[in-house]
């Protein structure tokens, strides 16, 4: 399945991309996402990330659909 | 600029404090706490050339709107909330956020205002870069 994963700030910076299109196998979940992209990205794993899954905050274990956007949350610093 | 009904926004045009708190206008109300975050000119000793908001738009828009309902579960007085954000390159002295909140009296804007404010900081998906004149960084409060 195809999941769209979007960067924000930091992390944004640190690959050049806002957004980028994975592919992963069927009932992969945020976590199985994280590991595929810090294997391309290794300093991903360095940064304090939040996550969110179609727009709303989610744990490492939830559940992914085809077609879902994921967002990678570094600290927020609104206001 | 098309003024916007919506309570919740986040806008990369100047923010008008007056307009903000019209969208809250109702005969109902007989007080408005407003809260005006402004783009300083220096942290810690260091001189701000302006600084830089990012905003994963459609999620910071939804979490401004979870604010708000927050907000009047909390604080069941709390007739009305708007909250403004601003996102792009804004300049020292710049206004970055507004925050209004309407009631029938006056006893309970103040607390809530404060509440707003510190939960906007904690949830709302929007990035601040500090550009110095020798450097930057995005910056957290956590």
């Amino acid at each position: 399945m195809k999941i769209k994963v979007r960067f924000f700030a930091a992390p944004r910076e640190m690959l050049g991309a806002g957004e980028l299109v994975q592919e992963l196998p069927a009932e992969s979940t945020v976590q199985t996402l994280m590991d595929a992209l810090i294997r391309t990205y290794p300093k991903l794993g360095s940064l304090p990330l939040k996550f969110a899954v179609n727009r709303a905050y989610a744990s490492l274990d939830t559940q992914l659909c085809d077609g879902d956007e994921v967002a990678c949350i570094p600290p927020v610093g609104g206001g | 600029m098309n003024v916007s009904e919506d309570l919740f926004q986040v806008t990369d045009q100047e923010i008008s404090v007056d307009e903000v708190v019209a969208r809250l206008a109702d005969p109902s109300i007989g007080a408005v706490s407003v809260f005006v975050g402004v783009v300083r000119g220096a942290t810690a000793g260091r001189k701000v050339r302006y600084l830089e908001y990012e905003a994963y738009s459609e999620m910071a828009e939804a979490a401004l709107r979870q604010i708000g309902d927050e907000v009047r579960a909390r604080w069941p007085e709390i007739q009305e909330v708007a909250i403004v954000h601003r996102a792009g390159r804004l300049p020292v002295g710049e206004t970055a956020v507004v925050i209004a909140l309407s009631a029938a009296h006056r006893r309970q804007v103040f607390d809530a205002l404060r509440f707003t404010i510190d939960r906007l900081k904690e949830i709302v998906p929007i990035w601040k870069k500090e550009i110095w004149e020798d450097g930057a960084e995005w910056r957290s409060e956590k």
